[in-house]
């Protein structure tokens, strides 16, 4: 591998972090596309100088950008997304039904092997996929039109899609998630789906254990073993062995178990990261502590990891896309916080180092080995 | 010739500078200018008028001749100044929020 490249959204535009395999010293550009919400940035595996980048702003909607030479240039590409068929009502905050109704894209998935094909997930929730290069977009309506999907109820920021992970191996199956619809996957390429959300346990609702309904923060998966899911819900950190089929609380030791993102180590399946807060009341980590932290039995047993990251009057937060590995050995891991730094580590977590430290709120990080 | 002013947003993503110019044939309306503004510069579709609704969207506004037009119907006649290009059409982001 020839270096790396970090993909960072922010509140008011996209950044890119690049460095060599060392992973030492990086060069910044950027803002791209300043001033607008860049809610994810992300490249195709299967042509790195494909870049995808979801650009929105309260004023003037909702943008695709597209680069085909890794981020130097960006065209506009299409940005209807409109739903399917009869639209239909979801739950508002309230009570009431609410239409459905586009406002965002959250989240760009690439398809591992055809950089003219990404999945897209929405606020108000529904998947959308382009086959053309982000030319046009159609929904996969079978997602928003479950029969729970009446019942459906947007979490604090919005009822969004923010979770697409397309499974390597079995081709048809996908799992998405919702917040606070939960967790679903399709078997069928995405024609019908099935919650996925049996073990999951959420006080604020009043049925706990409902079918639907839960505050899935992320999904995590290592591409060697499809079947191995992990979870960070609102409260919670969960794993699943049978693809989604039942879950299992695996917070173990973790100071708290709230929080957003988690990830999967590249080499390592059974090794994972979390970044706690303190709770969902305060979106800061505790003791304002920055401390993100790892598993290296698939959960339960949890170690800090603070080299280099602040001890003292830290107060930001990690966004559920914020989190990243990269495919080197030793494998590098990365975070972006509300604060504008972005951390990066090149030794699976053991220690840290800022890579830039005052950008607008970060919302997302991805991170490219380049060949 | 109608003109028209973009914000600063909306500029950089038609990559233009200053005013445009655009020469609409018919009855000079709203809709008509919009229409010719989408046609010429694709990427702005979906950012001033609403793709589903092709409403304006709701933190857009309309100004002309130191005159508020936003809730005017789109195919009413625009002032005659627009019409002869001696004031231009001016898209604006509202003020709201950071």
């Amino acid at each position: 591998m020839s270096g790396v490249r970090v993909l960072v959204g922010t509140r008011k535009g996209a950044f890119i972090l690049a460095a060599d395999g060392a992973r030492r010293n990086w060069e910044v550009s950027g803002p791209h596309f300043g001033g607008w919400e860049m809610y994810h940035v992300t490249g195709s595996p299967a042509d790195p100088n494909r870049l995808y980048a979801s650009q929105s702003s309260g004023w003037f909607g909702q943008l695709i950008q597209r680069s085909d030479d890794g981020g130097r240039s960006w065209q506009p590409v299409g940005n209807e997304f409109a739903y399917t068929g009869e639209v239909g009502d979801h739950l508002w905050y309230d009570g009431t039904p609410r239409p459905w109704e586009f406002k965002r894209i959250w989240h760009l998935e690439p398809s591992p092997d055809d950089p003219d094909t990404v999945y897209a997930g929405a606020e108000d929730a529904a998947l959308f996929r382009s086959t053309d290069g982000g030319g046009s977009w159609q929904e996969l309506p079978g997602l928003r039109t479950h029969e729970s999907g009446p019942g459906w109820q947007p979490g604090a920021g919005g009822m969004c899609l923010h979770t697409i992970i397309l499974d390597p191996v079995n081709r048809d199956r996908i799992f998405v998630a919702i917040s606070a619809a939960g967790a679903f996957r399709t078997d069928d390429g995405g024609t019908t789906w099935q919650p996925i959300n049996r073990g999951l346990v959420s006080q604020q609702l009043p049925d706990p254990d409902a079918e639907v309904g839960h505050c899935v923060h992320r999904l995590a998966m290592h591409p060697s073993r499809p079947d191995v899911l992990f979870m960070q819900k609102h409260w919670d950190v969960m794993r699943s062995d049978d693809a989604g089929g039942s879950w299992r609380e695996v917070s173990g030791d973790l100071p708290t178990d709230f929080g957003f993102p988690i990830a999967v180590h590249a080499h390592e399946p059974e090794t994972i990261y979390v970044a706690p807060i303190t709770s969902d009341s305060e979106h800061y980590p505790p003791e304002g502590k920055l401390r993100v932290y790892r598993s290296r039995t698939g959960g339960n047993e949890w170690e800090p990891l603070t080299t280099g990251l602040p001890q003292a009057n830290c107060y930001v937060n990690v966004l559920r896309d914020a989190m990243a590995v990269d495919t080197l050995d030793p494998c590098g891991i990365y975070f972006g916080t509300t604060g504008g730094q972005v951390y990066g580590s090149a030794d699976g977590g053991d220690s840290w180092a800022p890579i830039v430290r005052d950008l607008p709120a970060v919302l997302s990080v991805e991170v490219q080995a380049l060949p | 010739m109608i003109r028209v002013r973009l914000p600063a947003h909306l500029t950089h993503l038609a990559q233009v500078r200053g005013e445009i110019r655009l020469d609409v044939v018919g009855p000079i309306t709203q809709r008509l200018v919009l229409d010719a503004l989408e046609a010429r510069y694709p990427m702005l579709r979906g950012t001033i008028r609403d793709h589903q609704t092709g409403r304006r969207r709701p933190f857009v506004r309309f100004y002309a001749c130191e005159e508020d037009l936003s809730n005017e119907s789109p195919d009413a006649p625009l002032p005659d100044r627009v019409v002869t290009g001696e004031e231009p059409f001016l898209v604006i982001g509202a003020m709201a929020g950071g």
